[in-house]
């Protein structure tokens, strides 16, 4: 399959919502483009698996290579592996729900279609890339647009939390860039990943180099304590920014995290791995506490995407090839599943025109749909069996385990601990909001979700449930591409 | 083999049952939800019994034993080469003797709910949680993986906090619902560790691999978490505790039971079949599944559960006597019972004759499903007729009531352990077991059984005798509707045989801990002190409560403070709200979220506001005026050249 479909599909998207010429047109545009990237989305993992089928053993499919700077050695090098799929096809399942729940968007509809189209390129294009240069570039494509969601169409302190988002992911961009020319210069000139994986970097450049790598795209993925951006720019990003934020762009940092700075430099990965722990299990628990006190809906979802997250890093931190797994499958499942919560709470606010817990009650009389999509997302979060979020969670308990330290234990246990405060939060917010007694006269005459809001919660439901019922394919997926990780640290 | 059609067919009928009318019920199956999945649910009764016939009969055993058979093994999820969660399906005795308990209550529950919950607005709804739960609770008995296990242990959790909180608009119907889960939940993190630690040290999460693996004692895995210890206690021990304190938060044993006396607040048949008869049972039949590691090789665990369930059983007698609310003195005796349960478990041995209390526990779970479910359903019906769940507005139901009193006597005679009722005989045989092997455990035991007597029979007496029966002055005529249609009488009389009739069942020949017949017990000897506590307790019940008087009141004022403490349940809900509020919410949350936004969030603000105010100062230097660029060219040209000259030199 050729993977520049990935990227020209949201292209030509983008550029025929600017060439639109009502809003019909750009709606219309907007969802038949995101559902051909949907399908683009699901070939490519039916091809990916019917190469595997077919025995093909190589870690990278579909590669292909342009060179574009010959004198700096940078060339646009694009291919996939497993991780890279399962990403793809979180994307395409998050745009195509963004632009279902922004559709009664009236201002300057046009750039906020188009502004969305370009992050999910952004997406695409970091997830296919193998040199560095360009996935970089595609990493800022997926920053700037989110600036002009908030500050526009956002809400509240709008402009502050668009400049402190902005801010702090550039800072974040600003570390992986000089590790990225760390790497450059003491890897033989070159950005390609294939290339530096395979030279030889000594171990007092990889603990300079990993630290700088890790934690600029650990931004991204709101490592403890550079998370702050987090909850302000949610609180103020509209709905499907907000589902892109939390659902596709913290991956990009998770990612980076992993298929990056661990991979690259699996010396340093070692000796980090004890902070690592230490800072996502503090995420982990801290967040979901810091969660319990939250009155604000946005306020809950990101407090808990932060402590969800955290598992992702844990994972990482375990360094063990089912521990990587699971925090694999976390990105995909929290991806999913926080996409869902904030397109829920987006939904309930549109009608009720608030998002604090205290002022609602008793909403699942009359939006029944909602709130039980409300309801199984939060499910969802809190780790219910045949949900997603479970089958993320397990395997990185699992994975952690077998990493038999006394220390890996307690860390493991803590971070186990959260699985009881997350049923807490989730059940007094569900408890308070859609249980109880009608608190306000005025909720008595809502409508519930209408047909694109529906659509847009069961495509994002089908991808809980595809992992959470049977979670078989992406463990296939994403279980080599760990491995071939673990086989790194290993020394193999 | 058993047909592999027929077993998977069983959970999946109310699988079926649970989709159609969560999916189609609000807009096309409506009304008919109730009587889809109550015959969705007979049919999975039907091969429920036709594969306890075949199992128990047909296959027979091999050798004498009862085999266990997997005709399913599938792996849903590989963590590694050595450890998945296989979706199974184990055979054995204990696993089709929970079939039919689960299937038989169940298909009642259905049955009764057609008239009980007739004209309720989610009435679809309701019906699609009964059948998730059922297949949860199908699915958990079947499970042969650890981990499996787990996954229906959460489902049924789930299930029971969907239907504690049916009806949603009510404040206090929620707090229980969340109450019941979130207690659980931290049970079942203790679960979750314990399953880690097993499932590392044995290597496998199967349960069949994994007890052969625990049990020799000479095997590299037991070595090696005999030799890894945590303060001082061995690896395997805190694994199996772990595990044990999944089964205690469900089964609601000291001090985990808090959730269950709210958790009334669900539905009454919900309570009859959730929260009397299986879920809470999930509990011992975990300890009994895993039964050869607690006896073979923790045995200072499996003590530890006999005292937890001694405790509980005592415990929970003592607040029964005290509460008012009918529902609730049921809850605590069902606490109670399970409590022997436990610890006969505790007290049993493996192999043998020391196995006595491994067949007794099973044995009584299963009297006890059948007579406290119809203890429930005949609470059901008396609610349904007075409309209110406290004793002081019933009295004299008998005259009203006469199918309900009939069954709610035998059910009560059932637990007291009357002969010739089904709990006569199971609870002989508990009391057999623990005599051998722990006395004092035995005498609290019996101790307990005196009391059960009298809490029962004070419920009995309070109910439909006591006063003259005076309806509340509720304004419409509420008793149209006399006890309910045959739909609600139907299996109060069925389950009411079964109260009367399970204890002749030679239960040993079917269900022992190494699967070799085991005789029944049975010493008229031994039997005299019991028995004759049993009837003490109901002589003094009838005392105090066949006439209204006050005879209560005066022994309430005879305990004194210790009534009080029993009547406010020994204060252990306070002490959980101040862990919790106090504790968790003020202490640990509002300083976690008050930390993020203040200091952590305090200090990237404060970076970025830095940055400003220095650039806010060093702008001056940009004047653009061309005197005062040469004034710090020079200026610094001559510091440099003095740096250079002096200090570095």
């Amino acid at each position: 399959m050729n993977l520049l479909l990935l990227i020209g599909a949201p292209l030509l998207t983008a550029l025929a919502v600017l060439a639109a010429r009502n809003k019909a047109q750009i709606k219309g545009i907007s969802l038949a483009g995101s559902l051909v990237q949907l399908g683009l989305a699901l070939a490519l993992l039916f091809a990916y698996r019917q190469e595997k089928a077919a025995g093909q053993t190589a870690q990278l499919l579909f590669e292909q290579q342009y060179p574009l700077f010959r004198s700096l050695n940078i060339s646009l090098h694009f291919g996939v592996d497993g991780i890279a799929v399962a990403m793809i096809l979180l994307t395409s399942f998050v745009v195509v729900a963004g632009v279902l729940v922004s559709w009664n968007v009236e201002k300057m509809t046009k750039e906020f279609y188009f502004l969305l189209l370009l992050l999910g390129l952004g997406a695409y294009g970091f997830f296919i890339s193998l040199d560095l240069f360009i996935l970089f570039f595609f990493l800022e494509i997926s920053v700037i647009p989110k600036y002009l969601l908030i500050g526009i169409w956002g809400s509240g302190k709008k402009e502050y939390s668009a400049n402190k988002l902005a801010l702090m992911l550039m800072g974040g961009s600003a570390l992986i860039l000089v590790g990225m020319l760390g790497l450059y210069f003491y890897a033989g000139n070159s950005f390609d990943i294939t290339t530096l994986a395979a030279a030889s970097i000594s171990r007092e450049m990889q603990l300079i180099l990993f630290p700088l790598l890790f934690v600029g795209f650990g931004v991204f993925t709101a490592l403890f304590p550079l998370h702050t951006w987090v909850p302000d720019g949610h609180s103020s990003a509209p709905t499907a920014g907000s589902m892109f934020l939390a659902g596709i762009s913290m991956k990009l940092g998770g990612y980076g995290c992993l298929r990056i700075a661990t991979y690259l430099l699996p010396e340093g990965a070692k000796e980090y791995s004890t902070i690592i722990i230490i800072l996502s299990s503090i995420a982990i628990l801290y967040g979901a506490f810091a969660t319990m006190m939250q009155k604000d809906l946005k306020y809950i979802n990101a407090y808990s995407s932060v402590s969800h997250v955290g598992f992702s890093l844990l994972g990482i931190g375990m360094l063990t090839q089912a521990a990587i797994t699971g925090a694999l499958m976390q990105m995909v499942s929290h991806g999913v599943m926080t996409a869902l919560f904030f397109a829920v709470i987006g939904m309930i606010y549109d009608r009720t025109h608030t998002r604090m817990v205290a002022e609602m009650g008793g909403l699942m009389k009359k939006l029944p749909f909602i709130s039980t999509v409300f309801f199984l997302v939060g499910l969802c979060s809190l780790g219910l069996p045949g949900l997603s979020g479970f089958v993320a969670e397990m395997t990185v308990f699992v994975g952690s385990w077998e990493n038999p330290g006394t220390f890996h234990r307690i860390a493991t246990i803590a971070a186990a601990m959260s699985i009881v405060v997350t049923a807490v939060y989730i059940l007094r917010a569900a408890g308070k909001t859609l249980m109880g007694p009608v608190t306000n006269e005025e909720h008595l005459s809502l409508r519930d979700a209408t047909w694109n809001e529906k659509l847009a919660a069961i495509l994002l439901l089908a991808g809980i449930l595809a992992i959470g019922l049977a979670p078989g394919w992406l463990n296939e997926l994403l279980q080599p591409a760990a491995q071939e990780i673990m086989n790194r640290i290993a020394g193999k | 083999m058993p047909n592999l059609l027929t077993i998977a067919l069983i959970p999946l009928l109310p699988l079926a049952g649970f989709v159609l009318s969560g999916i189609f019920g609000r807009r096309y199956i409506r009304q008919h939800a109730g009587w889809l999945g109550t015959l969705l649910l007979l049919g999975s009764f039907v091969l429920s019994l036709s594969t306890a016939y075949d199992y128990f009969f047909v296959y027979g055993k091999t050798d004498g034993v009862y085999q266990t058979l997997v005709p399913l093994q599938h792996t849903w999820l590989a963590f590694s080469d050595k450890l998945s969660i296989d979706m199974s399906l184990v055979i054995d005795p204990i696993s089709v003797m929970m079939l039919i308990v689960v299937t038989t209550v169940s298909l009642m529950v259905h049955l009764y709910s057609l008239g009980y919950m007739k004209g309720e607005e989610r009435y679809s709804t309701y019906y699609s949680f009964l059948g998730l739960f059922t297949f949860s609770m199908l699915g958990l008995v079947l499970s042969g993986n650890i981990f499996q296990i787990y996954i229906f242990w959460e489902l049924v959790g789930v299930s029971s906090f969907l239907l504690i909180g049916f009806y949603y608009d009510k404040p206090s119907a929620v707090a229980a619902s969340k109450k019941a889960f979130i207690v659980t939940r931290f049970a079942d993190l203790g679960f979750l560790i314990g399953i880690l630690v097993l499932s590392y040290y044995s290597g496998s999460m199967d349960f069949q691999t994994m007890i052969a693996r625990l049990t020799s004692p000479e095997s590299n895995e037991v070595k090696s978490a005999v030799a890894a210890n945590f303060l001082g206690v061995s690896a395997l021990s805190w694994g199996a505790a772990l595990v044990f304190m999944g089964g205690a938060g469900k089964s609601a044993m000291f001090p985990l039971h808090i959730w269950l006396p709210d958790a009334m607040e669900g539905p009454t048949p919900v309570s009859a079949l959730i929260h009397a008869a299986t879920m809470v049972v999930a509990g011992v039949y975990l300890v009994a599944r895993m039964f050869p590691v607690f006896a073979l090789t923790t045995p200072a665990v499996l003590e530890m559960i006999g005292w937890v369930g001694a405790v509980s059983a005592v415990i929970a007698a003592v607040i029964a006597c005290t509460q008012t609310d009918i529902k609730r003195v049921l809850a605590y005796s069902t606490m109670s019972q399970i409590g022997f349960m436990m610890f006969a478990l505790g007290v049993s041995g493996y192999g043998g004759e020391a196995g006595l209390g491994y067949t007794a526990s099973m044995f009584h779970l299963f009297t006890h499903a059948m007579f406290k479910a119809l203890l429930f359903l005949g609470a059901g019906a008396v609610i349904h007729y007075v409309h209110s769940n406290e004793m002081k507005d019933m009295g004299g139901l008998r005259k009203y009531m006469p199918v309900t009193h009939a069954t709610f006597l035998v059910a009560c005679l059932a637990i007291a352990g009357i002969p010739p009722f089904a709990g006569f005989f199971s609870k002989e045989e508990i009391l057999l077991a623990a005599y051998h092997s722990n006395p004092a455990i035995y005498y609290i035991a019996l101790a307990t059984s005196g009391l059960t007597a009298f809490y029962m029979f004070r419920l009995y007496f309070g109910i439909f005798w006591n006063k003259p029966y005076q309806s509340a002055a509720t304004g419409h005529d509420s008793h149209s509707h006399g006890e309910g249609g045959w739909v609600m009488m139907l299996p109060l009389v069925l389950l009411g045989l079964a109260a009367a009739g399970a204890g002749f069942i030679p239960f040993g020949e079917f269900v022992s801990s190494d699967g070799k017949a085991l005789a029944s017990h049975f010493h008229i000897a031994f039997s005299v002190a019991p028995v004759t506590l049993g009837l003490a307790g109901i002589l003094l019940a009838a005392w105090m409560y066949y006439r209204s008087g006050n005879q209560p009141d005066k022994m309430a004022m005879a305990f004194g403070g210790f009534y009080k403490a029993a009547y406010r349940k020994f204060y252990i809900d306070e002490i959980y709200l101040f862990v919790t509020k106090k504790v968790l919410f003020n202490l640990v949350g509002r300083t976690a979220a008050w930390f993020d936004r203040t200091i952590v969030d305090g200090f990237i603000n404060l970076t970025g506001n830095t940055t400003l105010l220095v650039s806010e100062r060093i702008k001056k230097f940009q004047s653009g005026k061309v005197q005062q660029y040469a004034l710090f060219f020079l200026t610094a040209a001559v510091l440099l050249a003095a740096l250079f000259i002096y200090v570095l030199k």
